[in-house]
């Protein structure tokens, strides 16, 4: 093992948001700072890459927010999306810290879009990144790089070697090669292990292989295994993803916000054997949105499709791959590798029990089924306007929930409350302490920005004193 | 338009923008994406078009190349937008000029140059080319009014007139179905020419060199813009002063067509000189390698007008006036010839870009469907 003895005051494990917030504020702190990025230069920044917004507290509309959006609500919002599964302490301190973070992103040349007209209803909540997350990370480099922060890329930490609550070395493969590094603290942010199929593989059985990761492949969740297993204490349940629905031609990895697809509530859901299993309508499609990536996954061979017609063509977001199209259901469920005398069945049985309604896609409409099981309960049509159109549709997990439990100051918790003396946790690696199930959208990049800056406060203190 | 590979490229990667959107708050040409869900040759034409290259949204794409997706969406508008210049140039027979064009323009340059140098030493004697001439009608004496005017008004008028033309193409084609353009809808257009809007991504600036921001290609660009402008102000004072006032040339350091003329000259050589820089200090990633012959060669043209025009002024009492009058001359004249068939047809097609855009914008009659959540 070559011994570089590379030696510096703060290591950060990760590239992504959080990991350069903290990498920043230490070296702003005075600490010299090593930055691990496990990723080659070109795809750096782990998930945040494929981001577009973080959520934030204000009181006052801005620039580039509407209105107000105070903690109490902020706080409500999440406490019903995680169902109580959060730490009031922590998510009031990331909430209050999102309205501190704001000012500090833009001075660390973070630029803002304002809300264009006709946006989305999150231009209360939460700000965009002006074109997105790469667009953020790509300051972030360059403010760290002016700052003097040492970035490696291709560089994997392996291995932290924990005794008696602190990180004495830390192994770090670059190219090949493993160093040894010597840092007074270590900062986690290396994100949750969406992309190690092998462990997801533990949950979910074979059905693992048919998942797509939407994000970064270089999530594979190795210093999160490393630290849990010497007895930091875990957070979260390590059987739960985030996981929707996206377009089955979607790349293994990385297909980011493009793979998605909308078009469920307009269509009727059927999986290999070309039958109906969930009502489409049951929601409005931003809270249903979430629970399709699950549904899916627990079909045969993990694959669905969604079958609609000419109508509805235009009812959704323009999707990158286009629809699978026939000008029967049989010739479609020929294409699409389906039965075609069971689809037929399916839309013509479906069909039959649509009452008629008024159609609207911004509420819930009365547009339903009756006498079907199981019943599409909105947005109910006939699908009986050629060409059909048809998109295959697989499980495509964003993040996992499992991570370390970390105190106020970012601090990992060995399991029995012991906090460790130098290590520090930021991002996806420790959000379960303050998201453990649910989704809220723009609230994974507050959540590393607010303890990157702490854990870069905090492992700087440490090092320095 | 028809269908080509770099169309056909645009395509496939605008139906991945429109199904990510991050990048709208750049520049018009993503809003005008998002009133789609299909894209047809010619809205491509006009999206490219639409395209100002500041490069924002390459480096803020998550799937630029490597990734799989090989987004370039700066590049591949280049590639259509020289493809639609070939497409609109008027008369068509002449469209092959803008292949190998930055060999074109060089050898009309040099074509146009000889042609003055060697029909002034023919018809003109050595004494009055080379001879101190002051006083009103010094120029005249080496080349006279007549000739000059009539050479310089056929060939700008022929040039305005194909321009016209092309236009007027580019409008039947990249612009059909495209809402009427109101009179706001001209006026905004002619906002986002004059203060290059789309060239400030956002309000923060453009990629112009990497993935940094800054305005210094929007600045050099307003230097070249606007010191044009004021080099075509000097001479049409100047005409109205000779024709109207009887005041013949040269004119005197502080009058309106030396100080215009002086300004124009001293921004096209600024703006020229430091975009000719800035196409080689730039990360050529988003760039269009094959295209880089035709833009410099306009920008050198352009520069050679500029300083044989300001060395003349400043040398215009010595025996040097006449030669460098003859090489000034020689440069305008294939600056009026290329103009139809060179980059500087950009301008055109782009102002119709920005009319379009302006004029979709204010009937607004195109639903924009709700982004959801990640």
């Amino acid at each position: 093992m070559a011994d570089l003895a590379q030696s510096c005051d703060v290591l950060v494990a990760g590239g992504g948001n959080a990991a350069l917030c903290a990498a920043i504020t230490a070296r702003e702190a005075g600490a010299t700072v090593l930055l691990a990025e496990y990723a080659p230069c070109d795809f750096r920044g782990g998930n945040s890459r494929h981001t577009r917004n973080f959520r934030v507290m204000h009181g006052a509309p801005t620039a580039t927010l509407t209105e107000a959006y105070g903690e109490d609500e902020y706080w409500d919002d999440l406490r019903r999306v995680t169902a109580g599964e959060t730490d009031e302490a922590l998510a009031r301190l990331t909430i209050r810290g999102s309205a501190a973070a704001m000012p500090w992103m833009e001075r660390h040349g973070a630029r803002f879009q304002p809300s264009l007209t006709g946006t989305l209803s999150l231009s209360r909540t939460n700000a965009f990144f002006l074109g997105g997350g790469k667009a953020l990370l790509n300051a972030y480099y360059r403010a760290a790089e002016r700052l003097g922060v040492s970035i490696l890329y291709g560089a994997e930490v392996r291995e932290l070697h924990l005794r008696d609550g602190a990180i004495e070395s830390v192994a770090v493969d670059i190219g090949g090669t493993t160093a040894t590094v010597r840092a007074k603290s270590v900062v986690v942010a290396s994100g949750g292990f969406q992309a190690n199929i092998d462990w997801l593989r533990q949950y979910w059985g074979p059905a693992a292989d048919n998942f797509l990761i939407r994000g970064t492949p270089y999530a594979t969740g190795r210093v999160l295994r490393n630290l849990l297993d010497q007895g930091v204490m875990p957070v979260g349940d390590p059987t739960q993803c985030h996981a929707v629905a996206i377009d089955a031609r979607a790349p293994k990895f990385d297909g980011g916000i493009v793979t998605r697809l909308d078009a469920v509530p307009f269509s009727i859901m059927v999986n290999r054997d070309g039958r109906r299993f969930y009502d489409e309508g049951e929601d409005l499609w931003p809270k249903r949105y979430a629970i399709w990536g699950r549904l899916i996954a627990q079909q045969p061979d993990q694959i669905a499709y969604a079958i609609t017609d000419a109508k509805a063509l235009t009812l959704f977001m323009p999707t990158m791959f286009r629809a699978i199209t026939a000008a029967s259901v049989g010739e479609l469920a020929g294409k699409l590798g389906l039965d075609a005398a069971v689809l037929a069945n399916t839309v013509r049985t479906y069909n039959a029990a649509v009452r008629p309604g008024a159609f609207n896609d911004k509420v819930f409409d009365d547009c339903r089924t009756e006498g079907l099981t199981p019943p599409k309960s909105h947005w109910a049509q006939p699908i009986d306007t050629p060409p059909y159109h048809a998109y295959p549709l697989r499980p495509g997990i964003t993040f996992t929930y499992l991570g370390v439990k970390v105190d106020d100051r970012a601090r990992v918790l060995m399991t029995g409350g012991r906090a460790t003396r130098n290590l520090f946790a930021a991002g996806e690696i420790m959000a379960g302490n303050v998201l453990g199930r649910g989704y809220l959208a723009g609230f994974g990049m507050t959540i590393g920005t607010v303890f990157g800056r702490i854990a870069g406060v905090e492992a700087a203190t440490h090092a320095c004193h | 338009m028809h269908a080509t590979d770099a169309v056909a490229e645009a395509r496939r990667m605008m139906e991945i923008c429109n199904a990510c959107r991050y990048c709208e708050g750049y520049c018009a040409v993503f809003p005008a994406m998002e009133l789609r869900r299909e894209f047809s040759n010619a809205d491509l034409s006009y999206l490219a078009n639409l395209c100002h290259d500041c490069r924002g949204c390459f480096y803020a794409c998550q799937y630029a190349p490597p990734h799989a997706f090989d987004l370039n969406l700066p590049r591949t508008f280049a590639q259509v937008r020289t493809e639609t210049y070939e497409a609109y140039a008027w008369p068509g027979v002449l469209a092959r000029l803008f292949r190998h064009n930055g060999v074109v323009v060089s050898l009309i340059a040099a074509v146009a140059l000889a042609a003055v140098l060697l029909l002034t030493t023919a018809l003109q004697v050595p004494v009055v080319l080379y001879g101190v001439h002051t006083g009103p009608g010094a120029f005249y004496a080496v080349v006279p009014y007549g000739t000059m005017a009539s050479v310089g008004l056929s060939t700008f008028g022929y040039a305005l007139f194909a321009l016209a033309m092309g236009f007027a193409r580019f409008w039947r084609d990249a612009a059909a179905g495209s809402p009427r353009a109101k009179p706001s809808a001209l006026w905004r257009a002619l906002c986002d020419v004059a203060v290059l809007r789309n060239l400030s991504g956002g309000g923060y600036g453009c990629n112009d060199r990497d993935e940094s921001f800054s305005g210094l290609r929007r600045w050099l660009h307003h230097a070249m813009f606007y010191g044009f402008l004021a080099c075509f102000a000097a001479t049409s004072v100047a005409t109205i002063y000779h024709h109207v006032l009887r005041w013949i040339a040269p004119y005197p350091p502080l009058s309106a067509p030396v100080v215009l003329g002086t300004l124009g000259g001293l921004g096209l050589l600024l703006g020229t000189s430091g975009s000719f820089a800035l196409k080689f200090v730039r990360d050529p990633a988003p760039g269009a390698p094959e295209l880089l012959g035709a833009d410099t060669a306009v920008l050198v043209l352009l520069a050679l007008v500029a300083a044989t025009g300001l060395l003349l002024l400043g040398l215009r009492a010595s025996g040097a006036m006449g030669p460098l009058l003859v090489v000034h001359l020689g440069f305008v004249l294939a600056f009026f010839l290329v103009l139809p068939y060179s980059k500087f047809v950009h301008g055109v097609y782009r102002f119709g870009a920005l009319l379009r855009y302006a004029a979709e914008r204010a009937s607004g009659g195109v639903r924009r469907p709700p982004a959801g959540e990640q």
